[in-house]
């Protein structure tokens, strides 16, 4: 599959998971897509393996556009994007949009097979 | 500044102890005007590191702190692990196995620059810079231990009027004026614990 994948990292599983439940419900599997969130322990909270994992699940070779919420999901997400083999860091963008409707018009635009910079600026236009 | 692989290992615990120890002082700070999970998270990356010895001593010491660094940002949670790891991290990139004072310095510096990149903060908006940068002043102007550890407790002091503009804090406004930053309390408690074993001398 060769459209954009799409990470969603939330402080909270359960919104994180959420969000995910949303994009599959508009667009199917035609997008690879993977959630992450909470802390090692299970809190509220993000972690830089949880969102590499994520990467890595929802990797594609037009690149992965990350959605999160607040600030420790976005230190967290550049941490980890990286960390991440050199050939691949730069096909993957952290998204300035809201989480959950950041991550359903992100993979709406992916799933029209959109680069990955036409992905990130649709999720962060929508709102601006 | 020779740091010996028993030396290495009292600053880690002391590293260590000093967030732990206060960690239920941190939640509070952060429940104040943040998430309240600073301690939390501090307590549970420094745990970490202090289960990463006695092996982590036997690493040089731009290992070891490069190691601390990525221990801390992979277990401590919030956006705190990424800073104070990036803090760590830089620090073991710059320095030599036996840094002189000016070596510090240097290195202080361009790992105080990396947190600024990370978190795309300045001093004064009520984060852990606010205590680095004045404390960094202090180091490079010759300050002896006393003066550093003194300065890191003020400049974390000097965050309670301050109206924060970055993290969590930043959504209450106004309201964020009046409590002490919990990141540059942790930030000051790690700078006491480290001139304690460091000892500086006034001259290099």
């Amino acid at each position: 599959m060769s459209n954009v994948g799409i990470v969603i990292v939330s402080h909270s599983p359960k919104i994180a998971e959420g969000a995910a439940d949303m994009v599959r419900q508009m667009v199917g599997e035609a997008v690879p897509l993977a959630w992450t969130g909470g802390d090692v322990d299970g809190g509220l909270g993000t972690n830089v393996a949880g969102i590499l994992e994520a990467i890595e699940t929802a990797w594609s070779p037009a690149g992965v556009a990350i959605l999160v919420d607040l600030g420790g999901a976005e230190t967290n997400s550049e941490m980890a994007v990286e960390m991440l083999p050199e050939d691949r860091r730069a096909r993957v963008l952290v998204c300035n949009a809201p989480v959950v409707e950041g991550a359903v018009i992100a993979a709406t635009e992916s799933s029209g097979g959109s680069s990955l910079a036409a992905v990130k600026r649709s999720a962060e236009e929508f709102y601006a | 500044m020779s740091l010996d692989r028993v030396a290495r290992e009292r600053l880690v615990r002391a590293l260590a102890c000093s967030v732990i120890e206060h960690a239920d002082e941190l939640t509070s700070l952060d429940q104040a005007i943040g998430d309240g999970d600073h301690g939390l998270n501090m307590k549970r990356g420094f745990e970490a590191v202090l289960a990463a010895l006695p092996g982590l001593a036997d690493k040089s010491l731009p290992d070891m702190l490069k190691a601390i660094g990525m221990t801390l940002v992979m277990k401590v949670g919030g956006a705190s692990g990424p800073l104070v790891g990036t803090f760590f991290m830089e620090l073991g990139k710059s320095l030599p196995e036996q840094p002189s004072r000016s070596d510090l310095v240097a290195a202080t510096d361009k790992a105080i620059e990396a947190v600024k990149a990370r978190g795309r903060s300045e001093a004064g908006q009520k984060t852990l810079l606010d205590v680095l940068v004045p404390v960094h002043a202090i180091l490079a102007g010759g300050g002896d231990a006393k003066a550093i550890a003194a300065e890191a407790v003020q400049a974390a002091d000097r965050t309670t009027p301050m109206l924060a503009i970055r993290g969590r804090a930043s959504f209450l406004g106004e309201r964020s004026i009046g409590h002490m930053d919990p990141g540059s309390r942790s930030a000051s408690l790690l700078i006491g614990a480290a001139v304690e074993i460091l000892e500086f001398e006034v001259n290099p």
